[in-house]
């Protein structure tokens, strides 16, 4: 009797997870590359490929998409390891900095790119500061099609500030899993702050840092609410295309194709990070 | 672990963005106006007829409903119109409060899903929706799935109402039955700041003004202010594409498809270009027109008056509504008419009918003018009670349909679920031409070559502006 529950145990626990993953992941995704691979009749087809890779928008949605993804990826990564060892020597009101950190997690993208908006756009708040100070005389067109470095610049900010924080969590988990002996011994050798953070906490953070690469990553492939708000159709990425093609062109199919497009450099990218950051576990002590 | 990870992301990528419809972005103020006809020489067609007669007393509602109606099951009356959240509050807490004769739920969505849930529900022969108010353009898309009720019977008893004849022809959908009764109409105006007014160029009246005068008035605010303030809504959701559909091409061309790659065409182009050199950048982020200028990023606008309707509201001494600018081929604008009709096998016919008969009476009309800024499409004068905002963008409307050269223009009929791809060639037409800077003559080529492909592969017929086809309707 016990010999036969524990044979049934693990699977009965595994069981809510693997239905929930079927139905709402899988099924999903299967049914999301049967609309890209199929033609309205049924039949199976490249066609929304190919309508997808011959429309206007497609090279820039690439190109922008993978230039925010070079910009945002390394910058948040910094910025949030800077915040999370910040918050993690403890500093007197270090819970009052998390809780400010954390503001960005709980507001939606669309709201982000509307408040980030009325901050750049002509009449916003930061001319409207920039003006009272002195330092402008007429506003400053952040937003212009015909300067598009600053419209993709204000890009980056809005998108490093409002996922910044996912990223500094993750990191200051994994900080915070360091057992505390590591930090002791290097002090008894007598390991500087920045030794100590080179070449004790960054070895060990590896797995986290690994895993805030990839979910990072993954965010950045979706980015589209705040460019939306922020620059329109003038700089168009991959998953505004998906949704572009989906709502206003009610094309479900070229839409789908965009969403396998954007899987298929995902799974490339999470790949890419680990061979890369291929961690130890031995070395990590506690993976 | 790295299972973990790969699950992790997988389960990212599936909950993410593709073919999961998202709210569309920023300030999608503002019902899709589409399309909405009137025969060339119709009467004044848009709008706030003329205001000669007294303000309508409320007429007895006509005895249309049947007494047993309102049963205890709410009757869904389903819309592309009135999205935005205030006016959907409005239209249940205002325009639907006296209704009897039927417990109204309303419920409004984008053409996509509203369309969808129809034919879905056809299709499973369980119908729910009571009654549709959707867009001129979106009824024949519910008659070719033989989705509507007819409702001849209705219009006898809708009889005592003065509704424009024209739009009670085009409830037709060109057959002997009416598949809608008309419901409200829109257009687009031309708003200005009083500060730009002195700019005008000499001799030009704003009342009569051409697409190269508003490129001169544009040019002499730029020189005296320095800024760009001509401004339009070509942000992501804004309604761009219906200016060049329903203004700029028939304008200067007389037509829209079977001139889209015309010389007249690439005269217009030339012009716009004149005239987008002294618009506001950012316009390329605007979606609707109020918030730039209440902001005073922009002096000078064409938008649907939903969209600009907020800026006479909160500051009615600084704006003034005109009528759009007048090309070669005449002052061309693009009315906005949205229909009432019932989907075949409502559950509640006598409550639909009900909702019908309550929604046209001049009375209500008045008050979704007044509460949502649609006009009437009956023909008494508009009330004398009408708040400043409305009766100075009313003034807008009518200076623009009395206007001697105004002629107005049809949207596509019978492009279906493709209208997408059809507003998508002239959103993809305006982006190279403008804001690439692609040789004119090419970009017409090509966007006329898809423009083909698709009318070819829809064989849709032509439409007014248009001459009449037998066949697709085709650029030359």
């Amino acid at each position: 009797m016990r010999a036969k529950l524990e044979s049934v145990l693990p699977y009965s626990l595994l069981a809510p997870t693997l239905i929930f993953v079927t139905l709402l992941i899988v099924i999903p995704i299967l049914q999301a590359f049967l609309l890209a691979f199929q033609a309205p009749d049924g039949s199976l087809t490249l066609a929304n490929f190919q309508k997808m890779a011959s429309d206007t928008s497609f090279a820039d949605a690439l190109k922008f998409t993978f230039l925010l993804l070079l910009f945002i990826v390394p910058a948040q990564v910094v910025l949030a390891l800077v915040m999370a060892l910040l918050i993690h020597t403890r500093f007197k009101g270090h819970t009052f900095f998390l809780y400010i950190y954390a503001i960005p997690l709980a507001i939606s993208d669309l709201a982000a790119g509307i408040a980030w908006l009325s901050i750049f756009t002509e009449r916003g708040y930061l001319n409207s500061i920039l003006n009272q100070l002195g330092i402008l005389e007429r506003p400053f067109l952040f937003l212009s099609y015909q300067n598009l470095p600053a419209m993709f610049g204000t890009i980056v900010i809005a998108e490093s500030w409002r996922a910044t924080a996912i990223v500094m969590t993750i990191l200051l988990a994994g900080l915070q899993v360091i057992p505390r002996d590591y930090f002791e011994a290097a002090d008894v050798f007598g390991a500087t702050t920045l030794k100590r953070t080179l070449f004790v906490v960054l070895p060990l953070l590896r797995p986290s840092l690994q895993n805030a690469l990839i979910i990072r990553t993954i965010f950045a492939f979706q980015t589209f609410a705040v460019v939306f708000a922020l620059a329109g159709r003038v700089i168009p990425v991959m998953a505004g295309e998906s949704y572009n093609w989906y709502v206003a062109n009610r094309n479900p199919g070229v839409a789908a194709a965009y969403a396998v497009l954007v899987l298929i450099f995902t799974v490339l990218a999470t790949w890419v990070y680990f061979r890369v950051l291929k961690t130890n576990p031995a070395e990590a002590g506690y993976d | 672990m790295l299972i973990l990870t790969l699950v992790l992301g997988v389960i990212l990528v599936a909950c993410a963005p593709a073919p999961t419809p998202v709210p569309p972005t920023a300030v999608p103020k503002a019902p899709e106006p589409t399309k909405a006809p009137v025969p060339t020489a119709a009467p004044p067609p848009t709008t706030a007829p003329v205001a000669t007669k007294a303000p309508e007393p409320t007429k007895p509602p006509a005895p249309t409903t049947a007494p047993t109606a309102a049963p205890a099951q709410p009757l869904v009356f389903l819309s592309t119109q009135l999205t935005p959240i205030e006016e959907q509050e409005k239209m249940r807490n205002t325009i639907l409060k006296d209704i009897t004769g039927a417990k109204v739920e309303f419920i409004s969505d984008a053409e996509g899903v509203v369309v969808d849930r129809i034919l879905a529900e056809q299709k499973a022969g369980k119908v729910a929706v009571g009654a549709v108010g959707v867009l001129h353009g979106t009824f024949p898309n519910l008659l070719a799935a033989n989705a509507l009720e007819d409702l001849t019977p209705l219009v006898a008893k809708l009889s005592d109402r003065p509704i424009v004849k024209e739009f009670m022809t085009l409830g037709k959908l060109g057959t002997d039955k009416q598949y809608y009764i008309p419901w409200m109409q829109a257009t687009y105006i031309m708003v200005a700041n009083k500060k730009a007014l002195q700019y005008l160029p000499a001799g030009a009246n704003i009342d009569a003004l051409t697409y190269p005068q508003l490129a001169e008035w544009g040019k002499n605010i730029t020189a005296a202010t320095k800024e760009k303030k001509i401004g339009f809504p070509a942000g992501p959701s804004g309604l761009m594409h219906r200016l060049t559909q329903g203004y700029l091409y028939p304008s200067y061309t007389g037509g829209l498809v079977t001139t889209y790659r015309s010389d007249d065409a690439v005269k217009m182009w030339t012009d716009f270009k004149a005239i987008w050199e002294y618009t506001n950048p950012q316009s390329v982020t605007y979606n609707n027109m109020q918030d730039p200028l209440l902001s005073e990023e922009v002096w000078v606008t064409i938008d649907h008056t939903a969209r600009v309707v907020n800026a006479f509201k909160n500051k009615p001494n600084d704006f003034v509504g005109a009528p759009a600018p007048a090309g070669p081929k005449g002052r061309y604008y693009m009315s906005v008419l949205a229909g009432l009709g019932i989907p075949k096998g409502t559950p509640n016919r006598a409550g639909a009918e009900a909702v019908i008969e309550y929604l046209t009476r001049p009375a209500v009309q008045a008050v979704t003018l007044r509460e949502v800024s649609f006009y009437p499409i009956v023909e008494s004068a508009l009330p004398t009670n009408l708040p400043d905002f409305v009766r100075l963008e009313a003034d807008g409307v009518v200076k623009q349909s009395k206007a001697t050269d105004a002629k107005v223009a049809l949207l596509p009929i019978g492009l279906g679920a493709k209208g997408g791809d059809f507003n998508k060639i002239q959103q993809d037409t305006l982006t190279r031409i403008v804001l690439k800077g692609e040789d004119i003559k090419t970009v017409l080529n090509d966007q006329a070559n898809q423009l083909n492909a698709l009318m070819t592969e829809l064989k849709a017929p032509c439409w007014s502006p248009d001459p009449p086809s037998t066949g697709a309707c085709l650029a030359k």
